[in-house]
C-alpha cells in the first residue's frame, strides 16, 4: 500500500520535473581543454538555458584522434587550436561549417575573429571561431638561470641537467625560429621544411645530454620547476604566471626570437547532434563577464571584446611584465598545419628520442 | 535431449564468443586492414605493405622494439628472482595469519591505480624526493641524487607492477608440492641447493613459465611506467604506437606497429617455450 | 652383545604446552622389524620425525649403532624414511627417483645405474627404470619408495604408515611383501601405524603408544595375550569390555559386578586389585564358548544364557551378538557347521573360564 503510494507520488514528481524543463532542453557534449569550461560557468549556463553540459577534457592531438575514430561523432562542440583545423578537415572531414549568422560576432575582438576565419577556411566554408588565446615560450627561474633568453639557450652548459621541454612540434618550431629559420614560411615546401627540421634535429640531439627529462603534462612540468629540479623550460605562458604567484623568481619569458602564439577555437564536429546548443554556448561564453570567469580559471585571455576589464589585476600585471610591446608584436602565430607535415616532424621527434 | 544439451552449450559459450569476436577478433581484423593502407595523398589510400617495410627498414623502430623486448625480458627475470623466494616463503614456510598477511601485502599495490603507483615511485626517486633527501640526511650523498628518468627506474616500476602476477602462479604451484616430497629430498641426502634445483624448481616450472609469460607480456605492453619513469631515453615500443596513433595521426603505421608487437611478442614467447622445452598446453593444462 | 641399531633414551618433544612425546625410551636390535602402534594423535609420527631429524627433541638422545645423531642434519643421518604418501618425486623417472640419494652422495653414473638396476631386480620390477611415476600401480610405487631408501643402505628405515593409502586387498598383500622385503634387505625397520593388524602381522616387536607414552612393549603375542594395561587390552585385538566393582578377591581370581548388574569372574594376573575397588574387565570374543545346551558349559565359571540379536558374518572371523541380561556380548561364531542354522532371536548359552576375564584397575 505504502509502496504503491510512493510509486504514484514519485511518478507524479517525475512528470512535474519533465514538464518544468523547457521543451528544447538538450545535452551539449563538449570536448575541450582543462579550464575552458569551469564549473561555475557550466552551472550558470545550465541554469539560464536548461540545457545540460557534459565536459570531456583533452588536448589537440587527442581531440582530433577521437573525432577521427568516430568520423566526427560523439561530441557537439570541440576546441582544437586554429592551426589544426584545415589540415584534418581536408584529410578526414571531421568538422562541419559554422553558420556565422547564429553567432553574435560583435562579442569577438574583430582582428582575431578575421584571422581565425581566414585560417580555418576550407573550400570556401568557415570551420572555426576563436575562443582562448595564449603563447608558449620559456618559463625561467631568473635567479638560477638568468642567461636563458631564447629556446637555444636551453642548451647552454650553465643550465645543463636542469632544463626540460616537450618532445612535440612546438619545440621544433621554437628551436627553428631561435636558430634563425622561418619554419612557417616553409610550411608549403616539403623539401625546405625537411631541411630546417634536419638542422633542428641535429641541435636537439646535441642538447639532449643536458635535458633532465622531456615533460609530457603540465602538472609534471609545474612540479619540476617548483621543486627547483628544473630552472628553465619551454612552457605555456599561464604555467609561468601560476608559478610566479608562488615564487617571484620564476616567470614566463617571451623568447628573443618570439613567443609562439596559438588560438583555441570552437568547431562543430561533423556528426554533432546539438548545433543550436553549441551556438548558444559560444554566444554565452563570449559575453565579457563570462569570458573573464574563463580567464580566471584557465589563466589565458579570450577573444571576447571587453573581457580584459573584468580580468584580475595581478594577471594583467604578469601579462604586461612578460609581454612588453615589442615582444607582443614579435609573437609568431601558428598558420594552419598542412596535412602530412606531422610525418616529417614525427620522424625527427623519434630520432631525437632514440639518440644517445 | 541432445538438442537441449547443445542449446545449453551454445548459451554458455555465447558471452565468451561475443567477447572474443567483438572485442578481440573484429578489432584486430580492422587493425590489420588499416595497417595495410598506405597514404598516397590527401584522403587517398592504397593497399601496400609499406608500413611493415617502414618498420623493417627504419633501424630506429627495430632498435626500439629490440630494446623493449630485452628490457621486458630482464624485468621478467628480475621479477622471477625476487618473487620466487617470496612465493616459497608464503607457500611453504608461513602459516595461518602471517601467510594471509603476506599475500595481502603483494596485493596492496593493486588497490590504487597504476598512475598513482607510478607517481608514488616518482615521489620516492626524484632528485628532491624521499630517498635522495634521506641519503643526504644520512651523509651518504653530498648533493641531491637523481634516480628517476633512467632504465633502472623503469625496471623498478615494471618489477613492482608485475610482482603479483608472478607470485600468484608460483604460490599456487608451490602449494601443490607436498611438504613430504621436500622432506624426502632432504631425507635422502639432498642439500638446500640440490632440493631446490632437482625437486622444487622442476615442480614449480609450470608456474614459473606461466608467470613469466604474463609478466613479459604485461611489461612489453606497459605504457605508463616506461613513459613516466623513463624520461628522455625511455623509448618504449608502446610509446611509438601511441605517438603514431595520437600525435602523428598516422593510424596506418600505428596499426602496423600494433600488429607487429602482437606477432613478435607471440613469437618470443613461443621461442622461449621451445627453448625451455615446454608447450603452452602443458604449461596451462 | 651387539649394539642396537637404534636406541632412544628419554625422548621428549613438546609443542607449546602439549607434550607430544613424553620421555620415551626403547631400542631396536639389528635386523628386526619394530612397530609403534597407537591411535592418531598419540605422538608416534612425532617420534618418527624426531628420529629422521625434521624435529629437534626437547630432551633425550637418539643413538644409531651407539652414536648420537642429535647434531646430525636430516640429510646426513644414516636413517631414511618412507613417507605416508610415499613422496616419490613426480618430476623424475623411476630410475632417477631411486638414484637420487646416490647422486647426492656423488657416486659415479655407471655405478648408480648398476645399483638402480640391482634394486629394481630386488623389488621384482626389473627394466621399468625409464617409466614415469604415475604409470605405476599403488603397490609398485610402494616398492619403488622402499627401494629408493634401500639403495642408500641405511642403518634404519623408518616407515610412516605407508600402507594407509592403499585399498584393503593390496594392503593385505603388501603386509606380507614388506616383511619379505625387510628380510631380503636385512635392514632394521621402524614402522608406525594405527592399524593393529599391520603391526601384529609384520613386527618382531611392537610398542603400543598412547598420549605420548609407551604403554607396553613386546611381541605381538605378548601384547595380545598378556596386555599390561587397560589401554593395550582394549586397543590390541577385539574384546568385550565392562566396567564394574570388585566384590571378592581370592588369590589371582576375583569376582566383580558390572554396572549393568552382571556378576562375572575374572583374573587379576598379579595386579593390585582389592574388593570394593572399581575395575575394568576384558574378555575376547574367541575366549567365549557358544552352545545350544547349558550342560556343555558346566566346567566354565562364567555361564549365562541369552538371545542372539545379530549375526556378523565375516568368514572365519564371524561373530554373534548375544543379549544377556542388560549386556550385549560379542562371541566368536565357530564355522564348524554346528551353528549354520543359527538365526536372530535364537536362545543360546555362553560361557568362559574365569582366567580369560582380564581385569585392570578402573577409574572410579
Amino acid at each position: 500500500m505504502t509502496q504503491r503510494k510512493a510509486v504514484a507520488s514519485s511518478t507524479f514528481a517525475l512528470t512535474l520535473a519533465v514538464l518544468a524543463v523547457p521543451a528544447s532542453a538538450d545535452t551539449l557534449r563538449l570536448l575541450t581543454w582543462g579550464g575552458y569550461a569551469p564549473e561555475n560557468v557550466v552551472a550558470k549556463f545550465e541554469e539560464e538555458t536548461g540545457h545540460t553540459v557534459e565536459v570531456t577534457l583533452s588536448n589537440n592531438e587527442e581531440m582530433i584522434a577521437k573525432l577521427r575514430a568516430t568520423g566526427g561523432g560523439g561530441f557537439d562542440l570541440a576546441q582544437p587550436s586554429q592551426d589544426r583545423i584545415a589540415g584534418p578537415q581536408e584529410e578526414f572531414g571531421i568538422y562541419k561549417p559554422i553558420d556565422l549568422s547564429k553567432i553574435d560576432t560583435s562579442l569577438f575582438i574583430p582582428s582575431m575573429l578575421e584571422a581565425t576565419k581566414a585560417n580555418t577556411t576550407v573550400g570556401g566554408e568557415i570551420y572555426g571561431v576563436p575562443h582562448v588565446w595564449g603563447t608558449s615560450g620559456l618559463v625561467v627561474n631568473t635567479a638560477a638561470a638568468p642567461g636563458v633568453k631564447d629556446y637555444t639557450d636551453l642548451c647552454a652548459p650553465e643550465v645543463a641537467g636542469k632544463v626540460s621541454y616537450r618532445l612535440k612540434r612546438p619545440t621544433l618550431i621554437g628551436f627553428a625560429f631561435a636558430m634563425g629559420e622561418d619554419p612557417f614560411a616553409a610550411y608549403g615546401d616539403e623539401a625546405a621544411y625537411t631541411e630546417i627540421m634536419d638542422k633542428v634535429e641535429a641541435k636537439l640531439i646535441e642538447c639532449k645530454p643536458g635535458v633532465k627529462t622531456y615533460w609530457s603534462g603540465g602538472d609534471e612540468l609545474m612540479n619540476l620547476v617548483r621543486s627547483g629540479e628544473v630552472v628553465a623550460s619551454m612552457a605555456w605562458d599561464t604555467g609561468g604566471w601560476k608559478l610566479n604567484a608562488d615564487n617571484p623568481d620564476i616567470t614566463f619569458v617571451a623568447p628573443a626570437s618570439g613567443a609562439l602564439g596559438w588560438v583555441d577555437t570552437f568547431v562543430l564536429p561533423a556528426k554533432g547532434k546539438a548545433d543550436d546548443v553549441a551556438y548558444e554556448w559560444i554566444n554565452f561564453v563570449m559575453r565579457p563577464e563570462i569570458a573573464a570567469m574563463i580567464t580566471e580559471a584557465a589563466g589565458n585571455f579570450t577573444a571576447s571584446k571587453g573581457a580584459d576589464e573584468y580580468a584580475a589585476d595581478d594577471l594583467k600585471a604578469r601579462y604586461q611584465a612578460s609581454f612588453p610591446p615589442e615582444a607582443l608584436d614579435n609573437i609568431k602565430w601558428y598558420p594552419p598545419v598542412p596535412a602530412g607535415l606531422e610525418a616529417i616532424e614525427g620522424g625527427v621527434l623519434d630520432r631525437v628520442k632514440a639518440a644517445n | 535431449m541432445k538438442a537441449e544439451a547443445r542449446i545449453g552449450l551454445i548459451l554458455l559459450l555465447t558471452p565468451l564468443l561475443l567477447w572474443l569476436s567483438l572485442l578481440i577478433v573484429i578489432p584486430h581484423i580492422d587493425m590489420f586492414l588499416v595497417s595495410l593502407r598506405e597514404r598516397v595523398g590527401v584522403g587517398e589510400y592504397r593497399i601496400s605493405p609499406a608500413n611493415y617495410l617502414t618498420f623493417l627498414t627504419e633501424p630506429l623502430y627495430l632498435r626500439t622494439f629490440a630494446r623493449t623486448a630485452i628490457m621486458a625480458m630482464l624485468a621478467t627475470l628480475i621479477t622471477l628472482l625476487i618473487a620466487f623466494p617470496v612465493s616459497y616463503y608464503i607457500a611453504k614456510m608461513a602459516r595461518g595469519r602471517t601467510r594471509s598477511a603476506l599475500f595481502l601485502l603483494c596485493l596492496v599495490p593493486f588497490w590504487v591505480s597504476e598512475l598513482v603507483r607510478t607517481f608514488g615511485w616518482m615521489i620516492l626517486l626524484r632528485e628532491t624526493g624521499l630517498i635522495s633527501t634521506l641519503l643526504q640526511w644520512a651523509g651518504l650523498a653530498d648533493q641531491p641524487v637523481e634516480m628517476l628518468y633512467n632504465d633502472a627506474a623503469i625496471m623498478v616500476g615494471l618489477v613492482y607492477t608485475s610482482m603479483l602476477f608472478m607470485v600468484v602462479p608460483l604460490v599456487t604451484t608451490l602449494e601443490s608440492l607436498p611438504d613430504e616430497v621436500i622432506e624426502a629430498g632432504y631425507d635422502l641426502g639432498g642439500t638446500n641447493v640440490s632440493v631446490m634445483r632437482e625437486i622444487v624448481i622442476p615442480h614449480a616450472t609450470p608456474g614459473i613459465v606461466s608467470g613469466c609469460i604474463v609478466v613479459f607480456m604485461l611489461s612489453l605492453g606497459n605504457y605508463l611506467t616506461p613513459t613516466m619513469l623513463g624520461g628522455k631515453d625511455s623509448l618504449w615500443f608502446t610509446e611509438l604506437i601511441y605517438s603514431q596513433f595520437i600525435v602523428r595521426f598516422n593510424w596506418e603505421l600505428g596499426a602496423a606497429f600494433g600488429f607487429l608487437l602482437l606477432l613478435l611478442s607471440s613469437l618470443i614467447v613461443w621461442g622461449m617455450l621451445r627453448l625451455t622445452g615446454h608447450t603452452l598446453e602443458r604449461t596451462m593444462g | 652383545m651387539t649394539l642396537p641399531d637404534l636406541e632412544c633414551t628419554g625422548l621428549t618433544k613438546r609443542f607449546g604446552t602439549a607434550t607430544a612425546v613424553d620421555a620415551v625410551s626403547f631400542d631396536v636390535p639389528p635386523g628386526s622389524f619394530f612397530s609403534i602402534l597407537g591411535p592418531s594423535g598419540c605422538g608416534k609420527t612425532t617420534i618418527m620425525r624426531v628420529i629422521a631429524g625434521f624435529l629437534d627433541p626437547d630432551a633425550g638422545d637418539i643413538l644409531i649403532r651407539g652414536r648420537s645423531i642429535l647434531n646430525t642434519p636430516p640429510n646426513k643421518r644414516p636413517v631414511n624414511m618412507v613417507f605416508q604418501h610415499l613422496a616419490l618425486f613426480p618430476m623424475m623417472t623411476i630410475a632417477e627417483n631411486i638414484g637420487y640419494g646416490l647422486r647426492r652422495q656423488g657416486m659415479a653414473k655407471a655405478e648408480i645405474a648398476r645399483k638402480v638396476d640391482a634394486a629394481l631386480d630386488r623389488i621384482g620390477l626389473p627394466g621399468i627404470g625409464a617409466r614415469k611415476i604415475d604409470e605405476l600401480s599403488g603397490g609398485q610405487k610402494q616398492r619403488v619408495a622402499i627401494a629408493r631408501c634401500m639403495v642408500l643402505e641405511p642403518d634404519v628405515l623408518l616407515l610412516d604408515e605407508p600402507l594407509g593409502a592403499l585399498d584393503l586387498k593390496l594392503r593385505e598383500r603388501m603386509k606380507v611383501e614388506l616383511k619379505e622385503m625387510q628380510a631380503a634387505f636385512d635392514t632394521t625397520f621402524v614402522y608406525i601405524t594405527h592399524d593393529q593388524s599391520e603391526a601384529l602381522v609384520m613386527s618382531d616387536r611392537i610398542a603400543v603408544m598412547n598420549q605420548g607414552r609407551f604403554e607396553q612393549m613386546g611381541t605381538g603375542r605378548e601384547l595380545y595375550y598378556r596386555p599390561e594395561t587397560a589401554f593395550v587390552a582394549g586397543f590390541v585385538g577385539d574384546t568385550n569390555r565392562w566396567h564394574g566393582r570388585i566384590e571378592r578377591v581370592e588369590g589371582d581370581a576375583l569376582q566383580l559386578v558390572t554396572d549393568s548388574g552382571l556378576t562375572l569372574r575374572g583374573a587379576r594376573h598379579g595386579r593390585a586389585l582389592s574388593p570394593g575397588g572399581r575395575a575394568e574387565i576384558f574378555v575376547r570374543p574367541e575366549a567365549i564358548r557358544l552352545t545350544r545346551s547349558a550342560g556343555e558349559l558346566a566346567h566354565f565359571d562364567n555361564r549365562m544364557s541369552g538371545r542372539v540379536t545379530a549375526l556378523l558374518f565375516n568368514g572365519a572371523a564371524s561373530r554373534v551378538l548375544v543379549q544377556a541380561g542388560r549386556e550385549e556380548i560379542e562371541v566368536n561364531l565357530p564355522q564348524s557347521g554346528e551353528f549354520a542354522d543359527l538365526a536372530r532371536g535364537a536362545e543360546v548359552h555362553i560361557g568362559w573360564a574365569g582366567d580369560q576375564g582380564n581385569c585392570f584397575a578402573g577409574t572410579p
